[in-house]
């Protein structure tokens, strides 16, 4: 590993070293390194690239990290990760992609993440795109996320693009049984010419289950993001979708929450906004001794948190 | 520390210029704590935001500390020590309590920092230090945070608008008490804008301002007998 390796891998891992747990390493379509422990299996696909983790019932406490970083550029890096949880185990899963792109080809990477989710099994995943490299290549991540929760199983999503993704298609389903929870955290910031899209489903199948998705993003530049959250709720069930968008310069935002119910007792709600940085914010900072500029950092940084 | 020299502000309106702040002279002295009141409308608030820098005069000087600053931006102003706690503080998602003490103070502070700072103005710290300072907050807790706030700056000449709007009694005392500690210990220059009797004992000056003019200012002593009969009706003693 180099240094943009590891200087990659702590921006979207914050890892400084090898870390403790299970892990594996994706470093330009190929595995680079590659642990398993006693409760989580890392096996490598046979049939296509990738790698399925799986999680011993009643694990608690552990980690794995699967962070992928491209340095070459013109690459197209596909990969397909399953992760089986069993029931009542306890992990967080830490995902992840940096792109280096100094070329003047395309860099992409998209990843297909499947999650079986057990019952009563809870998992946090946290997923940080970034993108950097002063080439003419575009720097690319269509990220799919398919989530499957048994009963009562948990599962906090927080999914953030930090900067430096010149294009991103990110389409996220989730299938809910009874009792299961979703909560997901999204928190995008685009730049430039960047464009954005995010197609989050959510089905709500069983009595009690709920959800919460939570998007927040900053456009700035002549950047463009579309949101389109979906929540179903097929069931007794309870789903909130809430869409917060600031827009600077040139940007475009759209945001097209939508909630459906295919049952009565289905309570779900939906709320979008999308405005400039308030000027009462603005100005009480610049009260503090700071610059317009400085005050707009600490807002979209605060705003992203 | 500060001198206003004929002060005015005037916005268009209906095709003439509405006068808002009419030709205002008016000196506050180093170390001295001024109340400003006034009926509703009467231009307190907009006298606070031309001093900070928030507006600019459409006419006269503002002198601080000798030098003439209309001209200077509201950081430039925050640099030389002016502060001021809004009437109605902005929510910020996602800036906890404790951040936006540091940020007011310019450094990072200590925790025991920013409690000292919040229970002055009655907030247990442990229930608001790691608080955001976003929609979740009642208007009078956001109201002691932005008083917190202005206290972390340790600004020379501190303004601040109806500090007691939506505090309940118990979180009054202990920010009268914290007023007298900033004039009498921290020797600031503090400028209140209140409509509250007790917060007007604290004054050395009184300055009443209606129709964006000063109609009266002088030692509390003066002022608020006099204030106080017109309002209860009572004689003048
Ligand atoms: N930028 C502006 N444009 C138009 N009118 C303004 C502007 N700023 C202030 N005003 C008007 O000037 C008047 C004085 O407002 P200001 O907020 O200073 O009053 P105040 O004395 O602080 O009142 P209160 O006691 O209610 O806080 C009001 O009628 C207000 O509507
Ligand atoms: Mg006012």
């Amino acid at each position: 590993m180099d240094r943009i390796d590891t200087q990659l891998l702590e921006t979207i891992a914050d890892l400084h070293e090898i870390p403790a747990g299970a892990y594996n390493i994706r470093k330009n379509g190929a595995g680079l390194s590659r642990r398993s422990t006693a409760n989580i299996e890392i096996v490598p696909k046979t049939d296509k690239p990738g790698i399925d983790i799986i999680v011993a019932p009643g694990t608690k406490n552990e980690s794995v990290h699967i962070p992928v970083i491209l340095t070459e550029t013109g690459l197209n890096d596909l990969v397909y990760n399953d992760f089986y949880i069993g029931e009542d185990a306890d992990v967080l899963i830490v995902a992840g992609c940096g792109i280096h792109n100094a070329g003047d080809s395309d860099s992409q990477h998209d990843g297909i993440h499947t999650f079986h989710i057990g019952k009563n099994a809870h998992i946090r995943y946290i997923e940080k795109h970034y993108g950097e490299g002063d080439g003419k290549g575009g720097r690319i991540l269509n990220p799919v996320t398919v989530v499957e929760q048994a009963e009562g199983a948990v599962c906090e999503m927080e999914m953030v693009q930090v900067r430096g993704v010149d294009s991103t298609v990110r389409t996220t389903t989730a299938e809910l049984a009874a009792d299961a929870k979703l909560i997901v955290t999204e928190r995008l910031m685009t730049h430039g010419t960047q464009e954005a899209r995010s197609d989050i489903e959510v089905r709500l199948n069983g009595n009690g289950a709920s959800s919460q998705i939570v998007s927040r993003s900053v456009a700035r530049d002549s950047s463009k993001q579309i949101f389109h959250p979906n929540a179903v709720g097929n069931a007794e069930c309870r789903a909130h979708v809430q869409c917060d968008s600031i827009i600077m310069d040139d940007a475009t935002v759209s945001s097209i929450p939508a909630i459906t119910a295919n049952c009565a007792d289905a309570q779900i709600i939906h709320e979008a906004a999308i405005g400039r940085i308030n000027n009462d914010q603005l100005i009480k900072l610049m009260t503090f001794g700071m610059t317009e500029e400085e005050a707009e950092n600490v807002i979209i940084e605060g705003f992203l948190k | 520390m500060l001198k206003l020299e004929q002060l005015s502000f005037q916005v268009p309106a209906d095709g003439t210029n509405l006068e808002i702040i009419d030709s205002v002279d008016l000196e506050i002295p180093t170390g001295s704590f001024t109340v400003i009141t006034g009926p509703n409308g009467g231009g307190k608030s907009t006298l606070a935001r031309l001093i900070m820098g928030i507006e600019k005069p459409t006419g006269g000087r503002i002198l601080f500390k000798g030098e003439d600053i209309t001209a200077l931006s509201i950081p430039e102003r925050a640099k030389r020590g002016i502060g001021y706690a809004f009437q109605q503080p902005p929510r910020f998602k996602g800036l906890t309590v404790r951040r936006l003490l540091s940020l007011a103070a310019g450094e990072s502070l200590s925790k025991d920092a920013c409690s000292a700072y919040l229970t002055a103005v009655g907030l247990d710290p442990d229930e608001y230090l790691n608080r955001e300072m976003d929609a979740s907050l009642s208007g009078g807790e956001a109201k002691r945070v932005e008083i917190a706030t202005l206290m972390a700056r340790r600004a020379e000449l501190v303004i601040f608008d109806e500090p007691e709007a939506g505090i309940d009694l118990w979180s009054f005392s202990m920010l009268v008490e914290s007023f007298r500690t900033l004039v009498g210990e921290d020797r600031r220059s503090v400028i209140v804008i209140s409509h509250q009797e007790r917060i007007m004992q604290l004054a050395d000056t009184m300055v009443i301002i209606a129709g964006g003019k000063v109609c009266q200012s002088g030692t509390r002593d003066e002022i608020l007998p006099k204030l106080l009969g017109e309002v209860d009706g009572r004689k003048e003693a």
